[in-house]
């Protein structure tokens, strides 16, 4: 417990052992938020997609930051729902057959573009008697534009920019230009009005239960944090997602190909004679295996599962260099005048490699194991980017597949490959960090002064 | 014939090194002198200082040195005004070599031991490889070596041998010093005393002087001319062997005197109790104080270096 | 346990003492094989060649050679570490050869082991309670209270006090007496009836180096050990053993009382051992010492007849080379493998 104490003190004195710590801290708490707001059942879902989970984001829709960093802002993708809240609800009982209820819907629109599309999602309650609705447009400069007006069912969309009638209305103009348009600009060249918008709805429900909600979508230029992949997916789900898996696969493969492959090392040289023997031959031979081939015909004619691909993993990671430098650390071990005492005692064989092989080396181990992570990080993604990811999880690779797949730097958009691309590099710069800096603390010799 | 008075005289030479707990005062301010064809033995038990003062000598500093000052004249110039490259050309190896401790564990096991003899000479000689190997094969003979064994690797070799192959290692530019780091403790009785008679040879053929850095006291009276004991980072007693081992001054020589097991002595050996200082913060006043049976008032002072007829002791019972 | 002990085996040898051998090592070698390219055999390094001798409880024995002559084989083989080739190591009566794995691990619960390195031989990391907690898990003492109880024991016996402050130390935190007397107080702590220490002192510092002596010596008495005490160091061999065996190329060339042997040596070998000891002397390094030229055989094609005759300064031509000399008593309880005392 001490020695514990006294490596996080000694840790302290290493910068870059303090930025990885900090940056692998933030990175569990994404993993922790992404699976308590996210559950796995909920990311399947979610990452299996489909227009109705998706049907308000826009396709391949870049990240809102953009707008940080080019003068002209896109405009982001807008949602606003009556049910969650987002709107004013008004209710004005009438008279017994017919109630108002009023919907109005404020939004700040200070972009220097047009939207692309202008969606509402009614859903309303009724009997027999089907509510009517009237759409109403209020632009900063206080006109005032009737947008439709229409008796709506259950489920009813309503795509302003695909109506005809009110491109006549507006002049000719495309709604989603002529409802945003400042009418002292160019005709032919129009620029936004920036201001306040409102939108009100006012409906008018013929039956005492009857209800109407109303869900606006302003489809912009851009869309989320985090962009929108080609299936109208919100790249966020896989990014936070991605994290916990990202960091599960790299710790279990790292840790288990670490423990295995000592433990079995620290078997071969102290039985010495045929087991050592056999060791050394199967890890010769596992040399010459070519790896990521095996990987890739275990996931194309076995199973994509990520558990099975890290099983494999583990398994042809554990017989490769490393049985060979840690049999060569526990040979000299094997000579220590302590391990002979303990023979003296009388010792069993089971005793002296686990608690005295073995734990002579866990200082060596843990900066190994800590550097060793991120190379199986990489390795999940570049899985996943040769399309053998796990099916059903989202991950970061995957979101690189598919951009590749799609053409994604051939349509210049940079952010659907850049975004997970920065969290693998981030999480591996964090884990190398912290490694080096320990394999310094844990090997006095490296200590730099 | 000596050009100059002194061999070697060093003066007030202090080494500390930087650690996290604080400055290692491994050497504090130690002077001694010798003479040309002459052995001195530092005499000290483990962590008193005596390899770092090696170390200081031969100007072999690892990176965390934090204080090195004083002077080591030697043949009457200041090496300690050198630059570093200006030493390393003109005084390591050409006027003074090391035989560090555990050298015949230190050869490069993958070069022919013959090489290894030849590279100081190539390195420090300015030689070719060629040339350089008479010289080796001149100190091989020295140190008793047979000629053939220049074509060996050092696995080939006992231990005796290659503990040989170090010494000529640092004979081959004829230095006119060699500081030997415990040259024999890892070795056998007999291979001890080969090695002893090896080097009172070479001093009395070559003329060559040697510091011997040492916690043997039985096996340094093999070739000490002088004695310096040395105790948590200072030297206590300087003094002639003669009179040191008949009668030495200091109360940690008389300890470390009774100390020694003796052959036919039926008088049991004497140990001193408790633990040296440490060197990170040494106690005021005299360092030995603490485990002194003759201690007194005085000693909570400084002690200053007494002259005793020719012998330089630091205790305050000789004040 | 009582210590009067039923011993059936042949006794080869006189004892130097009435009392009944706690050990009796006879005819004892240790051969390993060499291998070329891991199978093939190549010759057999005879570490051990026929070594015999008696140990009474309570008897402290000297053990003295140079590195190479066989003298840790022995050692481990006396351990139990290493498997005889031939011959037999009789403990307490019983032969080690028919030990079973409950025996086997009772004959380690009554042999200490006393190592050279203190540093190496203590487990870096693990604290000292832990290192002398292990010889007892692995002995079977069930009872956590008894267990430190025996500790406390141990400890105080080797004067590690107060014990509370060493307990929760590592190895690097202690100084080499105090790391041997932790090493001392592990070979204690099953309180066993033979101590094998092997130069127990050559690593130690001159000042702390007599103070393990001593303490070693009083355990002795205090405890009626047996002590088996190897050095290359005849200096300290008189000040806590009986008898002296020297040993050369892997069998005893001298066996002795130790006043006879520093006084009256016999063997050329020892008489260059005790040529080569040098007590602390100005006129030492006035003088060359009288060293046998060459250097030990191997032990994988030792020379024939007796193993010293090519460095021997007396050897009889025509006799030494050829034949194995056995061992001759000129005095009483002082035997010499050495053909210049042969008896008519």
């Amino acid at each position: 417990m001490r020695s514990f104490i006294n490596t996080l003190k000694e840790i302290g004195r290493y910068p870059s052992a303090i930025a990885g710590l900090v940056i692998i801290g933030v990175l569990i708490l994404i993993s922790v938020y992404a699976l308590v707001t996210i559950p796995y059942d909920e990311a399947v879902r979610l990452w299996r997609g489909g227009e109705d989970i998706w049907y308000a984001n826009p396709k391949t829709a870049p990240p809102a930051w953009y707008n940080f960093f080019s003068r002209k802002k896109q405009p982001v993708t807008l949602t606003l729902s009556s049910q969650r809240g987002e709107a004013e609800r008004e209710v004005l009982p009438g008279s017994a057959e017919a109630t108002d209820i009023n919907l109005t819907y404020t939004f700040d629109y200070q972009y220097d573009d047009f939207p692309t599309e202008l969606t509402f999602y009614f859903t309303s309650k009724f009997a027999a008697k089907q509510p009517f609705v009237a759409i109403r447009w209020v632009t900063p400069d206080g006109r005032e534009l009737r947008v439709a007006d229409f008796g709506i069912n259950a489920r009813q969309t309503y795509r302003a920019t695909q109506d005809e009638k009110l491109k006549r209305r507006l002049g000719g103009l495309s709604p989603e230009i002529g409802l945003f348009a400042d009418p002292n600009s160019d005709p032919d060249n129009p620029t936004p009005l920036k201001g306040t918008y409102q939108i009100r709805i006012e409906g008018v429900v013929f039956e005492p239960e009857s209800d109407i909600n109303a869900e606006f979508v302003l489809q912009g230029k851009l869309a989320g944090w985090a962009g929108t992949d080609h299936q109208r997916r919100d790249l966020m789900v896989p990014l936070l997602w991605g994290t916990p898996v990202a960091l599960a696969f790299g710790l279990v493969a790292s840790l288990g190909t670490g423990l295995l492959t000592m433990i079995i090392a620290a078997f071969g040289v102290w039985y010495a004679g045929w087991v050592d023997e056999l060791i050394q031959r199967i890890t010769e031979i596992n040399l010459v295996l070519p790896f990521l081939s095996i990987l890739i015909m275990v996931g194309t004619f076995y199973s994509r599962s990520i558990w099975t691909i890290l099983g494999v993993t583990i398994l042809l990671s554990i017989f490769t260099g490393g049985i060979k430098s840690y049999r060569a650390i526990f040979m000299q071990i094997k000579e220590s005048t302590y391990i002979e005492a303990a023979r003296a005692y009388g010792a069993s064989d089971m005793r002296i490699i686990f608690l005295y092989l073995i734990p002579r080396i866990i200082p060596l181990l843990i900066p190994g194991l800590i550097s060793g992570i991120p190379a199986f990080v990489f390795l999940e993604a570049s899985l996943a980017v040769l399309g053998l990811g796990d099916p059903v999880l989202p991950t970061w690779g995957k979101i690189i597949n598919n951009a590749l797949t799609n053409g994604a730097l051939y349509n210049g958009q940079y952010y659907w490959v850049l975004e997970p691309a920065a969290l693998l590099m981030i999480t591996g710069l964090a884990f190398a960090m912290l490694g080096f800096s320990l394999d310094r603390i844990f090997n006095p010799r490296l200590r730099g002064l | 014939m000596p050009k100059h008075e002194k061999l070697l005289q060093i003066k007030n030479l202090t080494l500390y090194f930087r650690t996290q707990k604080g400055d290692v005062q491994a050497v504090d301010g130690v002077d001694f002198d010798l003479d040309y064809n002459r052995a001195v033995v530092i005499l000290g038990e483990s962590g008193c200082g005596k390899s770092s003062l090696a170390k200081a000598i031969l100007r072999l500093l690892p990176r965390n040195v934090s204080k090195y000052t004083g002077s080591i004249v030697f043949e009457g110039n200041d090496v300690m005004k050198l630059s570093d490259e200006e030493y390393r050309q003109n005084v390591r190896w050409v006027a003074m070599s090391l035989v560090p401790q555990a050298a015949m564990n230190a050869l490069n096991p993958v070069i022919r031991v013959g090489d290894q003899v030849a590279e100081p000479a190539v390195v420090h000689l300015g030689l070719s490889k060629s040339e350089a190997l008479q010289p080796a094969l001149k100190m091989f003979r020295h140190v008793g070596v047979p000629d053939d064994f220049i074509d060996r690797y050092p696995f080939e070799l006992s231990g005796g041998m290659r503990q040989r192959v170090a010494i000529a290692m640092a004979l081959v530019t004829s230095p006119g010093l060699i500081i030997l780091d415990e040259p024999t403790s890892a070795l056998d009785v007999l291979t001890q005393a080969n090695i002893f008679n090896v080097l009172k040879r070479i001093k009395q053929e070559l003329g060559t002087s040697f510091i011997l850095i040492t916690h043997d006291i039985a096996t340094s009276s093999e070739l000490a001319d002088d004695v310096a004991v040395m105790y948590a980072g200072q030297i206590v007693e300087t003094s002639d062997a003669k009179r040191f081992f008949h009668e030495p001054l200091h109360p940690y020589s008389q300890k470390l005197m009774a100390s020694v097991p003796r052959l036919r002595q039926e008088k049991d050996p004497e140990f001193i109790t408790g633990q040296p200082p440490s060197l990170i913060n040494p106690p005021k006043g005299c360092r030995f104080a603490a485990r002194c049976p003759k201690r007194f008032e005085k000693c909570a002072e400084e002690p200053p270096v007494i002259e005793k007829d020719g012998r330089k002791v630091r205790c305050w019972l000789y004040a | 346990m009582s210590n009067v002990t039923t011993n059936t085996a042949e006794v080869k040898m006189t004892p130097s003492s009435e009392k009944q051998p706690l050990l009796s090592i006879q005819n004892l070698r240790v051969w390993f094989e060499l291998r070329r390219f891991g199978f093939g055999h190549a010759g057999w390094v005879r570490a051990v060649d026929g070594v015999s001798f008696d140990l009474a409880a309570g008897e402290a024995i000297a053990v003295v050679g140079e590195s190479g002559c066989g003298k840790s084989s022995l050692m481990k083989s006396i351990l139990g570490l290493y498997k005889p080739t031939e011959g037999e190591i009789v403990f307490d009566g019983t032969k080690m050869s028919e030990y079973d794995r409950a025996k086997m691990r009772w004959y380690h619960s009554r042999v200490g082991y006393i190592q050279q390195d203190p540093y190496g031989a203590l487990p870096p990391f693990m604290t000292v309670a832990r290192i002398l907690e292990e010889p007892l898990i692995v002995a079977g003492v069930k009872d956590k209270a008894e267990r430190e109880q025996r500790i406390l024991k141990a400890m105080e016996e080797v004067k590690l006090t107060p014990q509370d402050d060493f307990l929760p130390k590592f190895p690097h935190m202690l100084s080499g007496g105090q790391q041997q007397r932790v090493v001392i107080a592990r070979a204690m702590i099953m309180e066993p009836k033979l101590l094998v220490a092997d130069e127990p002192v050559s690593m130690l510092d001159a000042s702390v180096r007599v103070e393990i002596l001593k303490l070693l010596r009083s355990l002795q008495e205090n405890h009626n050990l047996s002590v088996i005490y190897i050095t290359h160091d005849l200096a300290t061999v008189s000040y806590f053993s009986e008898r002296i065996f020297v040993m050369y190329a892997g069998k005893l060339v001298e066996k002795a009382k130790v006043q006879q042997l520093l006084h009256n040596p016999l063997h050329p070998y020892t008489h260059a051992l005790l040529a080569a000891t040098s007590d602390p002397d100005a006129d030492n390094a006035t003088r060359y010492r009288d060293v046998p030229p060459g250097e030990p055989p191997s032990l994988v094609k030792p020379p024939s007849g007796c193993r010293f005759h090519p460095r021997c300064p007396k050897a009889i031509a025509g006799l030494c080379e050829k034949e194995d000399p056995p061992h001759f008593e000129p005095e009483a309880g002082h035997l010499v493998a050495c053909w210049l005392y042969k008896q008519d």
